[in-house]
């Protein structure tokens, strides 16, 4: 550090020499700054361009939407897309399949995740150390390359097109286990210990202590989840076959089929599909952020 | 004991056995359901005169490369520029940058596909200007995987610049002000402070986005569909078209064990360059 300082301090000197002091330096600082700005909300622009697109076209009328004097600006407000898009797809079924199974899928991660983690923190037994090693193991293992078997088994237990098969085999979330087994780890021992002492068993002390003492985590991790279960395509996109069984990201691509070319509704049944968690994002914005922060780890 | 069991019941039933099953099935000559008869290596000898799995092996290959070190460094500017605004302002500009991570796959790909129409794709004149012609990209091969990365890093960058903002909050403020002080110019202070001590972040991004972009599937399938004449299959396509389509449960399960051994071998290799990378 030192060497860097002196070398930095060197460098100053020359700089206050060279340039004729720090009144131009600063100068050209503020303008830097304000092209930067610039360039950043250019930038921002740009990366929302393709939402903002697809709100405008669904909002046009069909064939206004492939007219030749369709501009980039928004010109119609018609929403017959979306009310068509309403009334002749199972959309409404599909938002009762996602919001079903992916609120099954966190309440059950979690709660497996929590008892698991709690026992790793807090609890000696055999096959503790090879437990952790496995968690640890199938943070990295492709659940993907699994699928074939995954899917037989699905079948032998005669659970295609069911909730309880999109649900299964997406309730491993190791980083949920890992999460909170730090979480748990920096609870005082002493806690845990009065507890014992007044007769509490390991339940009271995870659902009366650790738990409540981490909600935050709870939190965070119950979105994280939720937001995962909800996107998730690949597997139910295996698993369901029947239409009305279909969740949000595997039946907005059903439209096409159904509406033919229609750009409109296709653009209106995608905003629909993507709108509560989009929505749920921009008004809980801030523990969003938090919460892919903490689970990545990278802030505690 | 309890605590414990929920979590390993469902391990043992959803993971550890569908894993013992793959590597037992990939032996056999099984269809999708139903038994088959043990055929050793067939499978493998198979694959190794496969033309769809070396193109799918290649194409797996370009696209880490066309996605992984561009998200990286894309993201890293969008952090370091959001990091430079404050209140509201941040919000509203990383919400633009983060919102299209939370939509599912399918909306991206439609909200894409619709662009980037042939006829009517607001994006057709971009591409116009730039090559001088309008071009189908999910029809032109060598167009297919580049669009598909595009479309790949604007879905995803905005986790990579939600690690990297926190990893810059994590950097302690006086060190900036005392190298500022020390007249370290912006490039200065970006190379000999932010960089090393953003090291770990950069690490963990690329490793995540590494494995992540390996497991490609959702994209492909459901802008190209690994067309034109195949030429953008990749190795979870492959996969999914032998067991699903074609009914050879047996031969799927040995490419997805290839799969599942490319994906052990990068990550545990990179994750040990990275280390190395770290400690200079």
């Amino acid at each position: 550090m030192n060497v860097r300082r002196m070398q930095g301090s060197e460098r100053a000197d020359t700089a206050l020499t060279t340039s004729g002091g720090w009144g131009v330096n600063l100068n050209i600082r503020k303008l830097e700054n304000k092209v930067l700005l610039a360039i950043t909300l250019i930038g921002a622009a740009i990366w929302i361009f393709p939402l903002y697109w697809a709100f405008v076209t669904s909002i046009r009328d069909e064939d206004h939407v492939v007219s030749e004097n369709a501009g980039i600006l928004p010109d119609m407000f018609n929403l017959t897309a979306y009310v068509e898009s309403i009334f002749n797809t199972s959309i409404l079924k599909w938002y009762v399949n996602s919001i079903g199974t992916s609120l099954i899928i966190t309440v059950l991660v979690l709660i497996s995740g929590m008892m698991c983690a709690y026992a790793l923190s807090q609890m000696r037994f055999p096959g503790r150390r090879i437990l952790y090693a496995v968690v640890m193991a199938s943070f990295m293992i492709p659940t993907q390359a699994l699928v074939v078997t995954q899917f037989v088994l699905m079948n032998d237990m005669g659970l295609v097109n069911t909730w309880a098969g999109i649900i299964l085999p997406q309730l491993i979330v190791p980083v949920v286990i890992i999460v909170y087994k730090q979480f748990f780890d920096a609870v005082p021992k002493e806690m845990r210990e009065a507890v014992l002492l007044d007769g509490g068993g390991e339940y009271t002390l995870l659902f009366k202590i650790y738990l409540p003492l981490n909600w935050g985590i709870t939190t965070a991790l119950a979105i994280i989840t939720f937001i995962m279960a909800w996107n998730q395509f690949f597997w139910p996109f295996l698993v369901i076959t029947s239409e009305d069984m279909m969740t949000i990201p595997v039946g907005i691509t059903q439209v096409r089929d159904t509406f033919g070319v229609s750009y409109a509704r296709v653009m209106a049944v995608a905003l629909l599909g993507a709108a509560p968690v989009a929505i749920a994002y921009l008004i809980f914005q801030k523990k969003v952020t938090e919460a892919v922060m903490i689970s990545s780890g990278v802030k505690g | 004991m309890t605590l414990i069991a929920p979590f390993v019941l469902i391990f043992g039933l959803v993971f550890l056995y569908p894993m013992i099953r793959v590597v037992e099935l990939s032996f056999t000559n099984a269809p999708l359901i139903g038994s088959g008869e043990w055929v050793g290596l067939e499978n493998y000898r198979q694959l190794l005169t496969d033309n769809l799995f070396y193109t799918s092996l290649k194409n797996n290959g370009y696209f880490v490369l066309l996605t992984v070190i561009p998200t990286t460094v894309i993201a890293l500017a969008i952090a370091i520029a959001v990091n430079r605004l404050s209140g509201r302002m941040q919000a509203l500009v990383l919400a633009t940058f983060f919102l299209p991570y939370i939509l599912p796959v399918s909306v991206v790909t439609q909200i894409w596909a619709w662009m980037l129409d042939f006829q009517f794709g607001i994006l057709q004149p971009v591409i116009e200007y730039f090559v001088g012609e309008p071009v189908a990209v999910f029809k032109q091969p060598a167009w297919v995987m580049p669009t598909v990365a595009v479309v790949t890093i604007w879905w995803t960058n905005g986790f990579n610049v939600l690690l990297f903002i926190a990893g810059l909050r994590n950097i302690p403020k006086e060190l900036y002000e005392a190298a500022s002080l020390d007249g370290a110019t912006r490039r200065q202070l970006f190379m000999k402070v932010t960089w090393p001590l953003l090291w770990p972040v950069t690490a963990l991004v690329m490793t995540l986005q590494l494995i992540l972009q390996l497991k490609l599937f959702d994209q492909v399938y459901l802008l190209s569909g690994g067309g034109p004449f195949n030429s953008s299959y990749v190795l979870l396509m492959m996969v999914y078209r032998e067991a699903f389509q074609l009914n050879n449960g047996g031969y799927a399960s040995a490419v997805a064990l290839v799969l599942f051994v490319v994906i052990m071998v990068v990550s545990v290799l990179q994750f040990q360059l990275l280390r190395m990378g770290g400690r200079k």
